[in-house]
Parts: structure tokens; C-alpha cells; sequence
């Protein structure tokens, strides 16, 4: 079966530039815009080909939104999206046609993500249907074989089961089978693991890191755990209202975190050994949400380590601060 | 030991149209004054019904079909309804799974909390429990102006304290909390995990956590329980359970998951599924999935033995602990 | 979303919906007694709905042997028209409940998975249906135009479709538009009207489904309305029987000449009442939060 496939020297797959979206907020038919939700603000990244991305936060900085701006399911305010060297926000037609095979979202819930009235060969085979790719000999074949590869087997005794007849565990591997049944060269990982159960999960994360290196196909992995990120990820990049504060190789990022919201996170992660307790930097009140915020640092209401050149400046650009080490703060040395 | 929980051999089943479900198999165990406990297991497995079970909350088609429950010295199924219905919240209070909607919209919180104590201690004045809320509020850390203020007007981890608050209304000396912090980002967890154990040391009050994620439960428990599949696998003091577990199914569930501690390392998958509680399998019910069931396994119930003090486990081949770290050591088959 | 067998199980344990399909299953076999009846057993020129006449007594005449439930002002059997009516009254509310679901949810998805403008003209018109009281509407256009069972039929379908039901199924589509297999049709690549088609539709559908029993008792009430009113093309059918004993005076004294509107009364009410039992077991099936554990 032809799967195209655009045969493009790059280094990056993925190329983020100044990406923002804002929502409406109190906007009705007859209400005047009241204010506006920073939800990704002048975000700017890269993925490069065959890499595992990470892009962590907690709820609400935006990291779903940026994921779903990738797959053109959130029409970006501003900023340009490159993959392959193509503006995604000029495709449409068939060029919309070959994008959907070239990238796929994973979703989050799969008790949600799959449509209940659907059959499981049906589920799969919709990327395929609905692209008119093969016919349904090599469907069939092409599913049964996506089911073997995600350890559903044997494949065709689950052809005709609808989700509800499916444990947590395999709805999830359903879902990664039809995301990646056209063979797609990138994919948006949506927090694909965190609604599993902790002995399923693993098996789940395991099967992601697995078919990555099989099929060479690039992620981005959005999560809230960075112990999860750090298992997955080449690269982890830290969110927090609508800013990347810090961006790094995983390893590096996790023992030498520079930015105070990082390092505070990264301490406040509860760790499965009793004997250990450790001092977790003061960090005023909860997150907030971004509407209408002031020029300044986003982390500077909760921040300990504050100065006034935090108040009194706009929010700090992402700067190298070691080889590869990018980093949002005025008070990081350079 | 002055135990002030005391839960023996205690078995309850859920009636559904397919059948019974066998939730809650044969759980021993007990809290002493002061003591924090944690359960911890996947979905399912029972520990919120035990749980219930404690604060007499089983739904209508639950059924008990042994063992008793003694707290303070009384067995509170023995007792009537009314009666326990004095205990309930002036002896065990509950922190509800999702407590965000635990409290109603249309009420201030401050006055929410003051209904709690006037409806379970009529004697006292509705001015007292007033001034009895400006303590607590200060106690879990809300500022005292907040107090006329309705939840909607609350942030998530605000909502939760005052939760907190709620449940040490009428000073119980047991506090049971069900996912305290699961809907929560990692800071604010953090937090709150943090100020729970300061309560609890403060005041001398026991507490029972419950939760999915082994790192929460390490964190804050003196001892440890491992629910699975509605049976109590094991239970020891939290430092010897984590050091050196010793039935299969905590081995597994305590390496299933990365750290951000240390080198990164493989992850320990738990093959499998947990079983349909309608149908346990026979025998020791993780016997399926477990990489060192023997026959015996399969035929034979394991009954709880001690390995240590204070530490029993249900298994027929408990792991040997492994003199300096890497894999335990299971039991060859005989 | 559960088997067939699965949903049978559901509906089976609900006493009214089984009753209401009982009663429904009664009302099919009395109506198809019709054609096996007439010409057989029954003289055509005696016990035609319309146009038959009993010489042999006075009218309208009480039960007797002949005629178990008596005969009208001018002659006809009662149990013969309420007999044909069954048939009649089944397509009248079959036809209009089908098209205004069918419509209805067509309507519904699209104006959900649309939104803005579309969404806006839809919920507009169908404020506008609703505002009109349906029955003085219908008077109104019945005198202008001859209604006869088929054509009212299908105004009847359209009005409630662009109405209430519309909203109704709008609202349930919503529901479905933002859920995340909506999402994940649209990165598989599907257009506007395979997600309308193969997502949104089969997940509105059981609701649909329910509506539909609702709508069969709306139909037959609207018709027993009008037709009471005598403002409907229509030869024979229960609300005709009543306007029929209505205009001849007889209701006047109604303990008296009690056969001319009882059992057709009766029949409407029952008939009504039986779908709204089946949609009420329906419902139980469709909604999870009513089902009993």
C-alpha cells in the first residue's frame, strides 16, 4: 500500500516559531471582549527528526493547547508552525490530506478518544478510510498487523469489539495503533499515560518508547510528570503560563535545573522512598490563570528568589545559558 | 499496642445484575493512635471501599459478609445507625476523593465548615464554632478573610484545605483522606502533603491515606498496606516495605514507575491485567501475572505471615531481599 | 453503548416499557384484523367505516349482536372504524415521528457541529415553531388547504422537526461535538461530513430513538385535536368518530349513547399512553443515571 512520504533533508522535523493563542474570555453575541487568556505566548522550539520531545507543566501552561496548535486542531493567534520546512497554516485540500498522514495526536483519555459506536477495525481503519488509502484486503492486513505491534494479538479476534468490551490498558493501544496506522513521521503525545493504572502504564510507556525507535518517528510528549518525561524524553521542555521557562536535554534538566520554577518543581515531586526528605523552596500560593498578564516575569508573584529587576523588566527571552541549555531568567548568570 | 482502628478478617462484596463482586477479601490490619497509614493500589482494588467501610458509607447493595471493624474499642456495625452517626466525623472524619466538589456552591465556606460543628455538637454556640473556624482556617493556612467567601471564589489547592479544614471540624481522632491530592499540581501537593503531616503531628490525630501513587503514599505513611485486587498483600512499617518488599505485586508496582532520582533505569512491567473481581482467579489472585507463581499458587490461598516485624506478607514465596540492591531474589520452585 | 441483547436486557427489566410494547403489540394485531375481517366475515356494505350501513335497525343502535359495540348516528359499525383506524393511526404516527427525527437530527448535528450562524438560524426557526401553538396553526392551514392523513402527516414531521426536537438533539449533539473522538476523527484526516456522519449521528441517534416514541403520541393527539375540530380532510379515524358523535349532538348526552365516543377515546388515550411507556423504558436505556442497579 503507498503510504507517501516526503523524502526531505532536515535536521528538525518540527520547527515552533513565536507561537501564541490567545482566547476570548466573557465574549458573547452582545458582549464587548472583557479579556484575554495568554494561554501559549511566543513559544519557540524545535524537534528534530527521531527525537522524543518533552513538553511538561502543570495544568493550564498551555502545553495541550501548543500540542493541539501542532495538529491544526487550534488555529494559532500568531507565530508560524513548520514541519518538513511547510507552513502548516497554509496547507489545505490535499495538501490537508498528506498532513494528516504525515502528523498524529495520541489523546489523553481513552475512554473518551474513541467512539463507542465504532468497532475496533473500524477505529483503526478510519485515518486509512477516510484518505482513501488501500482497499479493505489491505485494511485488514494493515490493521491486524497494527494491532500485533501494539500487543493486542491475536488481531482479528478484536476486529468487531466495540471499546467498551476493552480493559483501559488496550483502549490506549488501540488509540496508538490507529495514530499510527498511515505512518506518520510525527506525533503529538497528549498525556497518553497519566488516566492508566500504574501496572498498565508502564507496559504503555514501554510499547511509545518501543515503536518509536521501530518506526522512527518523532514525539511530542506532553505530560505533567517529569519523572515520566525524564524516562521518554531526549529533550524536556518546562512550561509555565503560556512561557517555556527552560529547555534542555532530559538528564540535564532534571540534575541541573536553572530556573526557580524547574528546580521547584522538579523537588516537589513525591519520591517512593521514605528515607528521604527534602527542603522544597517556598512557593507562594497555586497557578493562577494567564488573563490580561503584566509584562513581567510570569513566575514572579510565586517566585522565592525574586528581585526587583524581575518586577520591573518584561518577562525574560529564552537564553543559552550552557551548551544546549536554554533558560528564561534575569537572574541566571550567562 | 493501643490500637484505635482495629479491622479483622473483614470481607464485603458489591450485589450488581451480573453478580457478586467480591471487593473487599479478608483485610486484616490496624492503626494505633498517632500513626498514619497508607493504602495503596490500582483502581479497583478496594481500598476506597474499606474506606467507606469505616465510615459505614457503603451504598445500598454493598453487603458484609464477615469480619468486624472496632474503633475505639466498639464495633461499629454493632451499633445503630444513630449512634454511629454521633461518632462519624467527631471520631473519623473522611476527605473525599475529588473533595473540589465537595463543598456547595451556594455557602460561604466559612459557613459551611460552622454548619459541620453545630450539626455534630449541638452544646456548642454558634459564635464558638465561628471562632472555632478562624482557628482551623489558620491551622490549614487560609487566610481568615476568606471565610465569607464562596468556593467558586477558591483556588484548586484552596478548596482543598479548606476540605482539610472540614474534616478536623470536630478535632477526630482519625482522619481518613482518599486521594487528598490527586486532582492537584505537584507544588501544591507538595504543600499540602506537607501541611497534613504537620496536623497530624501537631494535634496527635491518626490518619489513613489512600492512594494510587506510591511516591504520595511514601512520603506521608509510618506504615504501609498494598491492596490488590481486594486483598490486603501486604502491610509493614513504610521503611521496611520500601527497602525491601517482599510480595511480587509490591515489588512490581514500586519499580513499575521512573523516579527523577538517580540514574535513569528500566522499568519493572507487571504483565497482564487485574482481574474481574467477579471472577477472581483461584488461588492467590495475582498468581496470573506474577513472574514466580509456583503451582501452589494457582490452587492455594496464601494467608498473611509475618516476615519481620511488624511486616506480613500474603504470598507463598515471599522475596528474599537482596543483600546490596538489584533484583530480589524470589523462591525457586520447589 | 452495549449490544442489542445487552439493551433488550435494560428495556426488559423496566414493567412500563414492556406494558406499553404489550399494549402496542395488541393495537398492531387489532389493526391487521382488519382486512382478514372485512369481506370475509363482515358484508362490505354493512360494516364499510364510511360508507356502510346496517337497514336492519334503528341508529345509532347500542351493542348488540351484530354490532359488539353498537353503530353510529348514520349507521356504521363502531368496531369496524375503530378497527380500520388502528392501521391508519399507526402510519399517521410512525410517518410523523420518523421524519421529525430524521430531520431532527440531521438538523441538530449540523447546527452543533456548525455552530455560529447555522446554529443561530436553526434555534431561531426553532423558537419561531415554537412560539406557534401547533393546533390553532393547524386550524388555520387545515382550512385552507384539504389535509387528508398523509400530507398532515408529514406537516406534522416537519414542524416538530425544525421545533422542539431540534433543540432537544441539538443539545445532545453538542455533547458529542466536544468529545475527544471528534478530535481524533478530524486529525484521522475525516472532513465535515464524515465526522457529521459517522460520529456525531450514531451517538445522537439513540435519543433520536426515544424522541421518536414521544413524537408518535404527540401525532395521534394532534390529530385527534383537529380532527375533533373537523378541520382535517380525513374520512375516518378516533378523533373523526368522536367529531362525528360530537356533531349529531349525542355528547350531550354522553352516559346515555356511551359507545359512540368511549372506545374511541379509550383507544387514543391507550395508543398514546403505550408509546409514551415505551419511550419512558427507552429512556432508561439511553440514560445510564436512571438505571437501576
Amino acid at each position: 500500500m503507498a503510504l507517501p512520504k516526503p523524502n526531505k533533508e532536515s535536521d528538525s522535523i518540527v520547527v515552533v516559531k513565536g507561537l501564541t493563542k490567545h482566547f476570548s474570555v466573557g465574549r458573547g453575541l452582545f458582549r464587548r471582549e472583557q479579556a484575554r487568556l495568554h494561554a501559549v505566548d511566543d513559544v519557540s522550539f524545535d524537534v528534530a527528526r527521531g527525537e522524543v520531545f518533552g513538553l511538561v507543566g502543570e495544568s493550564g501552561c498551555g502545553k495541550t493547547t501548543t500540542g493541539r496548535m501542532l495538529v491544526k486542531l487550534t488555529v494559532p493567534t500568531s507565530g508560524d508552525i513548520f514541519v518538513d520546512n511547510e507552513d502548516i497554516s497554509a496547507i489545505s485540500g490535499q495538501g490537508m490530506r498528506e498532513f494528516r498522514q504525515r502528523v498524529q495526536m495520541i489523546f489523553q483519555d481513552p475512554y473518551e478518544s474513541l467512539d463507542p459506536r465504532m468497532t475496533v477495525f473500524d477505529i483503526i481503519s478510519e485515518p486509512l478510510n477516510v484518505n482513501h488509502i488501500g482497499n479493505l484486503e489491505e485494511r485488514e492486513e494493515r490493521v491486524a498487523y497494527m494491532l500485533s505491534r501494539v500487543g493486542i494479538t491475536p488481531p482479528e479476534m478484536f476486529f468487531f469489539r466495540f471499546p467498551h468490551e476493552l480493559s483501559g490498558g488496550q483502549r490506549q493501544r488501540v488509540a496508538i495503533a490507529r495514530a499510527l496506522v498511515v505512518n506518520p513521521e510525527f506525533i503529538v503525545a497528549d498525556e497518553p499515560t497519566s488516566m492508566l493504572d500504574v501496572s498498565i502504564r508502564t507496559g504503555v510507556m514501554k510499547l511509545l518508547a518501543e515503536l518509536q525507535e521501530d518506526f522512527g518517528m518523532s514525539y511530542l510528549y506532553i505530560t505533567h510528570d517529569l519523572a515520566v518525561a525524564r524516562y521518554l524524553c531526549d529533550r524536556i521542555a518546562v512550561m509555565y503560563l503560556g512561557k517555556i521557562v527552560e529547555m534542555a536535554g532530559a538528564e540535564d534538566i532534571i540534575k541541573n535545573p536553572l530556573h526557580p520554577y524547574s528546580k521547584a518543581l522538579i523537588s516537589a515531586v513525591p519520591l517512593p522512598d521514605p528515607a528521604i526528605r527534602r527542603d522544597v523552596p517556598n512557593i507562594k500560593g497555586g497557578v493562577s490563570k494567564p488573563i490580561n498578564p503584566p509584562p513581567r516575569c510570569r513566575f514572579y508573584p510565586r517566585c522565592p528568589v525574586a528581585k526587583n529587576i524581575c518586577r520591573d523588566s518584561d518577562h525574560p527571552e529564552l537564553c543559552e545559558a550552557s551548551p544546549g541549555h536554554f533558560v528564561a531568567c534575569h537572574l541566571v548568570a550567562r | 499496642m493501643d490500637a484505635l482502628l482495629k479491622i479483622e478478617n473483614f470481607t464485603m462484596h458489591y450485589r450488581t445484575r451480573a453478580g457478586h463482586v467480591k471487593a473487599v477479601d479478608d483485610v486484616t490490619f490496624s492503626l494505633a493512635h498517632g500513626q498514619s497509614l497508607g493504602l495503596v493500589g490500582e483502581s479497583g482494588c478496594g481500598k476506597t471501599s474499606v474506606a467507606m467501610s469505616i465510615m459505614r458509607l457503603l451504598p445500598y447493595n454493598s453487603e458484609i459478609k464477615s469480619g468486624t471493624i472496632v474503633l475505639h474499642g466498639q464495633d461499629i456495625y454493632s451499633m445503630r445507625e444513630e449512634e454511629f452517626r454521633k461518632l462519624r466525623w467527631k471520631e473519623v472524619a473522611m476527605i473525599f476523593q475529588a473533595a473540589m466538589n465537595a463543598l456547595n456552591p451556594v455557602y460561604t465556606v466559612g459557613s459551611q465548615i460552622t454548619e459541620v460543628i453545630l450539626e455534630h455538637e449541638p452544646e456548642v454556640s454558634e459564635r464558638e464554632a465561628r471562632q472555632r473556624v478562624t482557628e482551623l482556617f489558620s491551622i490549614v493556612g487560609i487566610p481568615e478573610e476568606r471565610m465569607d467567601h464562596y468556593p467558586h471564589e477558591y483556588s484548586g489547592g484552596m478548596k482543598q484545605r479548606a476540605v482539610i479544614a472540614m474534616a478536623l471540624a470536630c478535632n477526630p481522632s482519625l482522619i481518613i483522606a482518599d486521594e487528598p491530592t490527586t486532582a492537584l499540581d505537584v507544588i501544591v501537593q507538595d504543600k499540602i502533603l506537607r501541611e497534613m503531616e504537620e496536623i497530624r503531628r501537631k494535634t496527635g490525630m491518626s490518619m489513613m491515606y489512600i492512594s494510587h501513587d506510591v511516591s504520595v503514599i511514601a512520603e506521608v505513611s509510618d506504615i504501609v498496606g498494598v491492596m490488590y485486587a481486594g486483598k490486603l498483600v501486604e502491610i509493614g512499617p513504610a521503611d521496611d516495605v520500601f527497602k525491601r518488599p517482599r510480595h511480587p505485586y509490591t515489588y512490581g508496582l514500586m519499580n513499575a514507575y521512573p523516579s527523577i532520582l538517580g540514574e535513569k533505569r528500566d522499568l519493572a512491567t507487571i504483565p497482564g491485567e487485574p482481574p474481574n473481581l467477579m471472577f477472581p482467579p483461584l488461588g492467590c489472585r495475582f498468581h496470573p501475572r506474577c513472574d514466580w507463581a509456583t503451582d501452589e499458587c494457582g490452587q492455594v490461598e496464601p494467608r498473611a505471615r509475618y516476615v519481620g516485624p511488624d511486616h506480613s506478607v500474603a504470598c507463598h514465596n515471599p522475596l528474599r531481599a537482596p543483600s546490596s540492591g538489584g533484583e530480589p531474589i524470589g523462591v525457586a520452585k520447589a | 453503548m452495549r449490544s442489542l441483547a445487552q439493551n433488550w436486557a435494560v428495556f426488559k427489566e423496566s414493567r412500563i416499557g414492556l406494558a406499553g410494547l404489550a399494549i402496542i403489540v395488541c393495537f398492531g394485531v387489532f389493526g391487521l384484523m382488519w382486512p382478514i375481517m372485512i369481506g370475509n366475515l363482515w358484508d362490505v356494505h354493512i360494516y364499510h367505516p364510511v360508507v356502510g350501513f346496517d337497514p336492519a335497525m334503528m341508529h345509532p343502535a347500542p351493542p348488540c349482536r351484530g354490532h359488539v359495540l353498537g353503530t353510529d348516528p348514520i349507521g356504521r359499525d363502531v368496531l369496524a372504524q375503530l378497527m380500520f383506524s388502528t392501521g391508519r393511526e399507526f402510519l399517521l404516527g410512525v410517518l410523523s415521528a420518523v421524519i421529525s427525527v430524521v430531520v431532527g437530527t440531521f438538523v441538530g448535528a449540523i447546527a452543533a457541529y456548525y455552530g455560529g450562524l447555522t446554529d443561530s438560524f436553526f434555534m431561531r426557526l426553532a423558537d419561531i415553531i415554537m412560539l406557534f401553538p401547533f393546533v390553532p396553526l393547524l386550524v388555520v392551514v387545515g382550512s385552507l388547504v384539504r389535509l387528508d392523513m398523509f400530507s398532515f402527516a408529514i406537516i406534522l414531521g416537519f414542524l416538530e422537526a425544525f421545533g422542539g426536537i431540534t433543540i432537544i438533539l441539538k443539545a445532545q449533539a453538542l455533547q458529542v461535538n466536544v468529545r475527544p473522538y471528534i478530535d481524533a476523527a478530524k486529525v484521522a484526516g475525516g472532513d465535515d461530513l464524515h465526522i457529521i456522519r459517522s460520529h456525531i449521528i450514531p451517538n445522537v441517534l439513540p435519543l433520536s430513538f426515544l424522541y421518536m416514541m414521544f413524537n408518535v403520541t404527540a401525532a395521534i393527539l394532534s390529530e385527534a385535536t383537529l380532527s375533533f375540530f373537523g378541520v382535517l380532510n380525513i374520512d375516518m379515524s378516533w378523533g373523526m368518530m368522536i367529531h362525528t358523535a360530537e356533531t349529531a349532538g349525542y355528547l350531550f348526552d354522553y352516559g346515555r349513547y356511551w359507545w359512540l365516543w368511549l372506545p374511541s377515546g379509550l383507544a387514543i388515550t391507550l395508543f398514546c399512553a403505550a408509546f409514551y411507556m415505551v419511550g419512558r423504558g427507552l429512556d432508561e436505556v439511553v440514560n445510564p443515571r436512571l438505571r437501576k442497579r
